[in-house]
């Protein structure tokens, strides 16, 4: 299944992502992937399960690179957080985006890094002048240390900032005038986080800078309740796409036209045909409306 | 001392026996107590995903979600018991424990 | 009032040290997230404006059990030994006390055998520590940067004169763990063979020699004196220094057999002649 040299160099198939359906990569799908050549436009892989030196994750990722365009997803960098961007990380990045050529790179519009400490969640920034100038001054400083553009990602956040001065949308609109990046447009998130802070998301959807996104995602969450008994929707990943995501997806793709969709699912990772039959789901509608998107980032 | 002395003969002997050996089979010596792992393939530890229905796992006082101070293990552990007169158990050692 | 602190919460919490205002920086936030006694940051707020509880629990929860999730996954047979309902107050302990320092998760728990060696409620499985250590040097060596081992034939072609002053360059993969324990019994009971017979008994002493010749992580039991062996030569002894250091503790130690072990595993990746 996978080259007995790891020296060895590759033949890889073109770097560009499709306007398909792709999948979060998991190690549990790999051999059956490639035993049956499975027909999906692309894999996602988070790049910090590739950050060892060596062994049994680089060759299963050459192998799926090899036959399938990639999108590298960092969930690490802390582009939101306060402190400087760690440059060793930034170093790691671009080692990765160098190895294996994904036809899209993208982050979190997050912090996940406080000093020195690793906290290992996507925490929320408050959308005010101060956040917004560094997190600009931050993706200034990815794209040139990686050498591309990148694509932030819409959060699903759980609570809200009093100081906050502006709208998410207006937040991100923002970066990516001053920035020049792309946008990874969530949709989950975007039903997770209007429906916490009770805002509509087809408003949300129809102002988004629609120009800007480059890559789509879609993921399961989890249905709570916050103090006061009002609904609180957890990002989980741990179930397939919900009916209100998947009709927030048609509604866009039916006015922006076809844009690569992920399906992530990280938690409670079914087998791979149930995985795979969520991207079908996402490729039909891509099909319907196979018209070129407004415009291509990435 | 009883041992030998590494003499060049004795080393280039060893040598040649060790590597002879390994021609005529390519498993070691030991090869029932080799534990081969093959296929075993590690998830990614780094998840971009949220605790699923679980606002309340994480974020308990230490007593209601379990204090390895005063827990007891109850895993395969405690069914193996020490030399000596050590016994596996934690009940002896209420000692450690912090004051409450 | 006085409320039952884990002192495992001191060290985190006495990190973000504590700060006062309805703007919420990023230490307010760390700070309340590893403090379950703290209240909510005011100031981070639900939809009616009010600060939310349950809400920044969400938080508080995917920090701390996604860390402790990941030292599971590491440490599976240390799991398997203390339950899974002790293992996770144990790793909350540790999570907390020893965050991780890289956002590269796949290096998290370094410091957890040490951590499990020192903690004084588990001083009656004095065993454990060895485990996680045998654990994480199996994710060592899983990780480790390809290199092919080095071919057996390289050591037939160096002349009997010479071939005792030789010296062999450790494979990246390869490493040694020595226990008092039987590391290597347990490690197998409870992970890699859980469905074979194995008796374990305490008054065993096991070492191991990991390597990883290709994908797949090998475990090989060292004969009696191979650790001191194969300890010396991975530090740059010369071979038939090594076999003499061994052999001092270990009267029975067999060169051919212990050289034939590490040929065969892929513990070296090349050698150097005087």
């Amino acid at each position: 299944m996978f080259p007995d040299s790891p020296s060895q160099t590759p033949t890889r198939i073109d770097a560009s992502v499709p306007a398909r359906a792709g999948a979060g990569l998991k190690a549990e799908h790999i051999a059956e992937i490639l035993e049956t050549s499975a027909d999906i436009g692309f894999f996602e892989v988070h790049a910090e399960n590739y950050m060892g030196d060596g062994g049994m994750p680089h060759r299963q990722l050459e192998a799926i690179r090899e036959k399938y365009p990639l999108s590298l997803h960092g969930v690490g960098l802390s582009i939101g957080g306060e402190g400087p961007l760690d440059r060793d990380h930034l170093q790691r990045l671009a080692v990765l985006n160098k190895r294996y050529e994904p036809g899209l790179f993208s982050e979190h519009l997050a912090w996940s890094s406080h000093e020195t400490t690793y906290l290992n969640d996507l925490l929320p920034v408050p959308y005010d002048q101060e956040t917004l100038d560094r997190v600009c001054d931050h993706i200034d400083e990815v794209q040139e240390s990686v050498g591309r553009r990148m694509l932030l990602e819409n959060p699903s956040t759980y609570v809200a900032f009093a100081q906050s001065t502006m709208s998410e949308l207006d937040f991100l609109k923002e970066i990516t005038r001053r920035t020049g990046c792309g946008l990874l447009l969530d949709v989950n998130n975007v039903h997770v986080s209007c429906t916490n802070h009770e805002r509509s998301a087809l408003d949300y959807l129809d102002a988004f800078p629609i120009g800007a996104v480059g890559e789509i995602h879609l993921g399961g969450h989890a249905p709570d309740q916050d103090d006061a008994g009002r609904p609180l929707l957890i990002d989980a990943h741990d179930r397939g796409v919900d009916q209100a995501v998947w009709a927030l997806y048609e509604h866009l793709i039916a006015s922006t036209g076809a844009i690569p969709t992920l399906i992530e699912w990280d938690n409670d990772v079914p087998a791979w045909p149930v995985l795979m039959s969520e991207a079908q789901a996402a490729d039909r509608i891509l099909a319907d409306n196979s018209r070129p998107s407004i415009r291509r980032v990435g | 001392m009883k041992h030998k002395a590494m003499t060049a003969a004795i080393v280039a002997g060893a040598v040649a026996t060790a590597v002879a050996g390994l021609s005529t089979t390519t498993t070691p010596a030991q090869a029932q107590a080799k534990e081969k792992c093959y296929g075993v393939s590690l998830k990614g530890k780094n998840d971009c995903k949220a605790g699923a229905g679980t606002t309340c796992a994480g974020t308990s006082t230490v007593d209601y979600q379990g204090n390895a101070w005063t827990l007891v293990p109850k895993g395969t552990c405690v069914s193996m018991e020490l030399p000596g007169d050590r016994k596996g158990s934690l009940t002896e050692l209420n000692r450690d424990l912090p004051e409450a | 009032m006085p409320t039952t602190v884990d002192p495992a919460f001191g060290a985190l919490a006495d990190m973000c040290a504590m700060a006062t205002s309805d703007k919420v920086d990023e230490t307010t936030f760390c700070e309340a997230l590893f403090d379950p006694e703290s209240s909510t940051p005011v100031g981070l707020v639900g939809p009616d404006g009010e600060t939310a509880p349950k809400r920044f629990s969400v938080y508080r929860n995917n920090v701390v059990v996604s860390l402790c999730d990941a030292l599971g996954d590491t440490f599976p047979a240390v799991k398997n030994l203390l339950g899974d309902e002790y293992f996770g107050a144990l790793a909350r302990a540790f999570v907390t006390r020893h965050p991780p320092k890289s956002p590269v998760l796949l290096h998290y728990g370094a410091d957890f055998a040490g951590f499990v060696e020192s903690f004084p409620p588990l001083e009656a499985y004095p065993y454990l520590a060895d485990v996680a250590r045998l654990e994480w040097a199996w994710l060592q060596a899983y990780h480790a940067t390809d290199q092919v081992p080095l071919d057996p034939s390289r050591l037939s072609s160096v002349d009997a004169q010479s071939v005792g002053a030789v010296r062999f360059r450790r494979h990246p993969a390869a490493q040694v763990v020595t226990s008092r324990w039987p590391v290597w019994d347990l490690v197998r009971a409870n992970r890699f063979d859980p469905s074979a017979d194995i008796q374990i008994d305490l008054q065993l002493a096991q070492s191991v020699l990991l390597t990883r010749p290709e994908l797949s992580v090998d475990m090989l039991l060292l004969r009696p004196g191979a650790d001191i062996f194969v300890c010396a030569l991975f530090d740059g002894a010369m071979l038939a220094e090594s076999a003499e250091a061994a052999q001092k503790a270990f009267e029975n130690f067999s060169l051919s057999d212990c050289l034939s072990d590490c040929l065969s595993t892929g513990a070296f990746a090349d050698l150097d002649v005087a």
